[in-house]
């Protein structure tokens, strides 16, 4: 088996964890903050009696349950339930961009020499071009965005199945997690039964286009059934595993399992 | 004159209602369907994700309490004791009483018509909060529901108005505390004296 993605992965993780905890410096001091200005509050005496401002105490509780709301979610997701869609003329225009960065910072990605890795519990290796991917059947869909922090999008994706992309791989469709990879430092990381939806798109297409730059070329896996954030662009490295793979922002508290 | 259980459950609900509406005010400045935010400083979460922990570890609270309590109030018949009959005729003439300052009070085990229709209204509120919450976080799950509710945007905005039903009950609801401080010791010692009667009264 080829090990050196996983030593690869393992060294970007190690980097993504330090910039987290630098990252979260940022939040648990406002917070504290807030603490020491929300005590002055009537409502708040309340909290402050099971000891809010212990925010380890607070914080491994509500991550544990948040744990939890990743297996009632798992519970309540059904494969064959399909995200609403809608006709072309309510894709919302323009399109918002969204990501971690300023849309002056989105990747530049060398079509012509762009080749998709794939490992992990995999039967075929090979790294594919954008041509390969495009001969596989493709799908085009509208469907909503939803994302994390309240407002929604129509858009229209094309491209294909992302679970007759699996099978194309030989991947072990029994395995727990997909993991991806991004271009723009970009990770996240799905249950396999979401994989499998038939909604969920490898999409190479944007409104019958090839995928902008800013929304996420070469590729963005497309879900109607999470919200945005579990939709990785530009996409580079994919991993089937049974080993739990976080994410950029399920790092630092947004829920993991992230369904619509 | 409060059976135990209820007030367990509505000191659980006053809990979970203030998690919910502060880390919902919150999650709400993420992305605002109005022209204005929430002072930050009376929101809880820290940050957006923070905000959503409390908001999805608090609807297990509240969800699970207001199902307690729907249950007890109809194994104990205490719904149809309590709430029940309400009119829109015995609403005004209370509501009439109440401002004329004639509304008797003597009785702490009878709810006035106008303490009916609200406590209803409250439950009713408290319901479509559930339901209108459930379609935001599983819209592809609850089909049904979410076009029952219009759609997800819709139920974003049911979302709020309910929010900002609840809330303005909490200020009538303490405002009525505040003029019957009676109504505080029934609702924390289930009776509305300090002193316990019972006991008194076998000594």
């Amino acid at each position: 088996m080829n090990t050196s993605i996983w030593h690869r992965d393992n060294a970007e993780a190690v980097v993504a964890e330090a910039r987290n905890l630098l990252n979260r410096q940022l939040p648990q001091a406002s917070r504290r903050k807030f603490l020491a200005r929300g005590l002055t509050l009537g409502g708040l005496g309340l909290l402050a009696g099971c000891s809010i401002e212990d925010n380890a105490t607070a914080q491994a509780a509500l991550t544990r349950i948040s744990q939890f709301n990743d297996r009632v979610q798992g519970w309540l997701f059904d494969s064959s339930r399909l995200a609403p869609t809608y006709p072309e003329s309510m894709i919302t225009r323009p399109f918002p961009f969204n990501a971690f960065y300023d849309e002056s910072k989105v990747p530049e990605v060398d079509e012509a020499r762009f080749l998709l890795e794939v490992t992990g519990l995999v039967a075929d290796k090979h790294r594919w071009t954008l041509h390969e991917l495009r001969a596989l059947p493709q799908y085009t869909q509208v469907t909503r965005h939803i994302c994390v922090e309240g407002w929604s999008a129509i858009g229209k994706w094309g491209g294909p199945r992302f679970g007759d992309f699996l099978r194309a791989v030989g991947a072990d469709l029994g395995a727990r997690y997909v993991g991806f990879q991004c271009a723009d430092d970009y990770y996240t990381s799905i249950d396999m039964a979401t994989a499998l939806h038939p909604q969920t798109l490898l999409a190479l297409d944007w409104d019958g286009q090839p995928l902008p730059p800013k929304y996420g070329f070469p590729m963005k896996l497309r879900m109607p059934t999470k919200l945005g954030y579990k939709n990785p662009k530009h996409i580079k490295a994919i991993f089937v595993s049974n080993t739990f793979n976080r994410g950029y922002w399920e790092d630092q508290g947004y829920n993991w399992f992230g369904g619509s | 004159m409060q059976p135990l259980w209820l007030r367990i459950t509505h000191w659980l609900n006053a809990l979970a209602v203030l998690i919910m509406v502060m880390s919902g005010w919150r999650i709400y400045n993420a992305s605002p369907i109005f022209d204005f935010a929430f002072p930050d400083n009376i929101t809880l979460g820290g940050w957006l994700g923070g905000a959503l922990q409390w908001h999805f570890a608090g609807m297990w609270l509240f969800a699970l309490n207001g199902f307690a309590y729907l249950l007890l109030n109809l194994i104990t018949g205490r719904f149809g004791q309590r709430m029940f009959p309400v009119s829109a005729r015995g609403i005004v003439r209370d509501a009439w009483l109440a401002l004329t300052a004639r509304l008797s009070h003597a009785d702490m085990s009878h709810y006035n018509q106008v303490q009916r229709a609200a406590y209803l209204f409250a439950v009713v509120d408290l319901i479509l909060l559930v339901l209108s919450g459930l379609v935001i976080w599983k819209s592809v799950q609850f089909p049904l529901l979410r076009e029952l509710l219009g759609g997800y945007d819709m139920a974003r905005r049911i979302h709020f108005y309910c929010m900002t039903a609840i809330v303005c009950f909490v200020a009538v609801h303490l405002l009525m505390v505040v003029l019957v401080p009676r109504s505080l010791l029934v609702m924390l010692l289930g009776r509305s004296t300090l002193r316990s009667v019972n006991k008194e009264s076998t000594s």
